[in-house]
């Protein structure tokens, strides 16, 4: 129904008056009115004629406890969802240059990928560092090269998202310096670090240390941030990978609030009131091709998120319990035949998104089981998102699909089954322990196995791959110039001999020793971790002596 | 059984789906399979295939770094009298590498739009002539 008329229930009556309008008033909507094509009204949200007891319970007004229909009371029609698509670039000039390009063209995210020995705390001269520098992100090795990639950045203007995690403290430290540098103070800062170690285990891969001390650095860098730099989310928790690494849908939220938890109670131990950075709790999912299910997936998760925060850690504050998250569409759902199946594949994934409630969204580029996009299909999918944000109309209207009978018992299902797995998980120990005896890493690798096989044996179709397969020559991945990559690593190793020629190095060794001293004092390594980049330590060495005191992770 | 495999992941990726996924269908296959982990050096791959006396090695990698990575596992191959183990591999791999790794020695290269049973197929004669060249079976 339309909010137009005399029969609306007094709930939403009240809604409209002390939610809904107070929010327009603060955040003007994007028009005065919408409009279908053919100019006909469009609600800014539906609802039945009478509201059953349940429907505040279970799925409530947007903006409101469980958040089910979203987190803001008119969600898209006041602000769309930022469009931040994450891509690498191999230098550090080669980035600053790309960035200031963007910013010029109005983006005020960006969005820095690092290359592998980075994520690792591997500096770029390392032995096992040979043939990955600046392969799939930015190499960064000392303050030099962050003051390099944010040179003529106001960073007090831009929000940055940091997809770091291992090493996050490091890369934290160097962003904040470069802003002091700039004149930019902590607290301006704002953005995102990954931090989110605890998936590292069981799905992406670029751990450093064993997981406790692992979970301990990211817990104090989530007290360090409301402490120092409150504008910053201090970790986004992510499902992606898991997903990725063949979890189910289901799965992918369970396991993620499964970490979640062990963060939040990390947290707790270190003495900071849950309501202090709940907040600034933000999360990262997936969206895959199953277009129902996704949608209720999302759904399903706010409601579980609010209740959780709620009721098991007491938080007081409406936005604490707000579940807040950005999405990619899935990798995995790509394919290397018929490559332009990739754009239709994307774009029913990021409007399941756009239709889940989304903050921020990742559309992939058509090309990318081949290699990384070129500069036209990155470009591509970007279009698909303004598409979808201003021709479909799918984001003028709040959780449209909220209501369907099959929309809302998918996300009960859906509810019932992330409970059941975060069930186990709690059986198992929880997160960090289910982590640390491979449980989690066992169901994921069963649940992959399961979906292969069934594109194997044909019980599950994709088109191009298994189906409908097409008799022409495939195409190759394109070729990489491997001159251009190698300009790149020398100019990089030579940049790092220099810093480490003009530096002082009796400061280094002082202040590396004082962070051996307090790692191995169980003491805050974050203020000792800032002096050491101050003083142009490499993330390579300062991660050194952190693995000379908590030990390497060797499944 | 066919063989013995290794199923190696050098490189510094940990995108390792695919090769969990080959190790156990090749194990379902009848194969005997070893499966590294992720971020194994060249050295400590090389050494696992002498030490577990495989019959073939499948490398998989997505960092990118498989022309410098590759080139050093068959060096090191070769130094320690081991040429006679075959090497595949898969991954993200541009045509003109898939040209230069063939040259170098490397059997054959999978890469996105390769089917289980084609890569099965191929393991199965790879063990066969590893284990007849080094006197395991007749025929």
């Amino acid at each position: 129904m339309n909010g137009s008329n005399g029969s609306l229930p007094p709930a939403f009556r009240d809604w409209s008056a002390n939610v809904l309008e107070p929010a327009r008033r603060r955040l003007p909507e994007r028009r005065a009115a919408f409009v279908t094509a053919s100019g006909l009204p469009v609600p800014v949200l539906s609802v039945p004629e009478s509201l059953e007891p349940s429907y505040q319970e279970r799925l409530g007004f947007p903006g409101e406890f469980p958040f089910t229909r979203g987190i803001r009371p008119t969600m898209y029609r006041s602000r769309l969802w930022t469009m931040r698509q994450y891509s690498g670039f191999a230098t550090a000039a080669e980035s600053n240059r790309r960035y200031r390009a963007l910013l010029a063209s109005g983006q005020d995210g960006l969005s820095v990928a690092f290359d592998l020995p980075t994520q690792l705390g591997l500096d770029s001269d390392h032995p096992l560092s040979r043939g990955e520098v600046g392969k799939v992100g930015v190499a960064i090795d000392s303050l030099a090269d962050m003051e390099l990639l944010f040179q003529d950045i106001p960073l007090d203007r831009v929000s940055t998202s940091m997809t770091i995690n291992a090493p996050a403290a490091v890369l934290l430290a160097m962003y904040a310096v470069v802003g002091e540098q700039q004149g930019v103070g902590f607290r301006q800062l704002k953005g995102t670090v990954q931090n989110d170690i605890l998936k590292e285990y069981t799905a992406r891969g670029t751990y450093i240390f064993p997981p406790r001390p692992s979970l301990a650095l990211a817990g104090e860098l989530i007290a360090w941030c409301a402490a120092e730099m409150p504008g910053f989310n201090p970790i986004s928790i992510s499902g992606y990978h898991i997903r990725e690494a063949g979890a189910t849908a289901a799965q992918e939220v369970a396991f993620t609030f499964a970490n979640a938890i062990a963060y939040v109670e990390t947290a707790l131990q270190r003495g900071l009131a849950i309501d202090a950075f709940a907040p600034r709790l933000s999360f990262f999912f997936n969206a895959a091709s199953d277009f129902f299910e996704e949608i209720a997936k999302f759904r399903a998760a706010r409601r579980i998120w609010a209740r959780l925060v709620r009721e098991k850690f007491r938080a007081t504050k409406l936005e604490s319990a707000m579940l807040r998250f950005h999405v990619q569409t899935a990798g995995h759902t790509l394919t290397a035949q018929q490559v332009d199946n990739n754009l239709g594949r994307v774009t029913l994934q990021a409007m399941a998104a756009i239709l889940g409630g989304a903050q921020s969204l990742h559309v992939n580029a058509k090309d990318e089981a081949l290699s990384l996009p070129t500069d036209a299909s990155a470009e591509t999918a970007l279009r698909i998102q303004q598409i979808l944000a201003f021709e479909t109309g799918i984001a003028d209207s709040v959780d449209p699909l909220g209501g369907s009978y099959h929309v809302e018992m998918l996300t009960d299902t859906l509810e019932r089954a992330i409970l059941d797995c975060m069930a186990e998980v709690e059986r198992a120990g929880g997160a960090l322990a289910a982590t640390e005896s491979g449980f989690i890493q066992r169901q994921i690798e069963e649940s992959a196995y399961r979906q292969q096989r069934a594109i194997d044996h044909g019980e599950r179709i994709i088109v191009g791959v298994n189906r409908f397969r097409t008799e022409v020559p495939e195409t190759a991945p394109p070729a990489t110039d491997p001159s251009d990559g190698r300009l790149g690593v020398d100019a990089q190793l030579e940049r790092l001999a220099d810093v480490r020629a003009r530096r002082d190095s009796a400061v280094v060794g002082t202040v590396l020793g004082q962070l051996e001293g307090a790692a191995r004092a169980g003491k805050p390594v974050m203020p000792e971790i800032v002096s050491a980049v101050r003083a142009y330590a490499t993330v390579g060495e300062i991660c050194a002596v952190l693995r000379s005191v908590w030990g390497e992770h060797r499944p | 059984m066919r063989g013995k495999i290794l199923i190696a992941k050098p490189g510094l990726d940990g995108h390792d789906r695919g090769a969990k996924y080959i190790a156990r269908c090749l194990r379902d296959d009848g194969f005997e399979v070893v499966y590294t982990g992720i971020r194994r050096t060249p050295e400590e791959i090389v050494s696992s295939a002498i030490q577990e006396d495989v019959d073939v090695i499948g490398l998989s990698i997505l960092s990118g770094a498989h022309l410098e990575i590759f080139a050093e596992i068959f060096r090191l191959l070769k130094e320690r009298g081991a040429g006679d183990i075959a090497v595949v591999g898969g991954g993200i791999i541009p045509e003109p590498d898939i040209i230069t790794l063939r040259a170098a020695g490397v059997r054959a290269i999978f890469t996105p739009g390769s089917s289980l049973e084609e890569m099965l197929v191929l393991f199965r004669e790879l063990a066969g002539e590893t284990r007849r060249q080094r006197g395991l079976i007749t025929s």
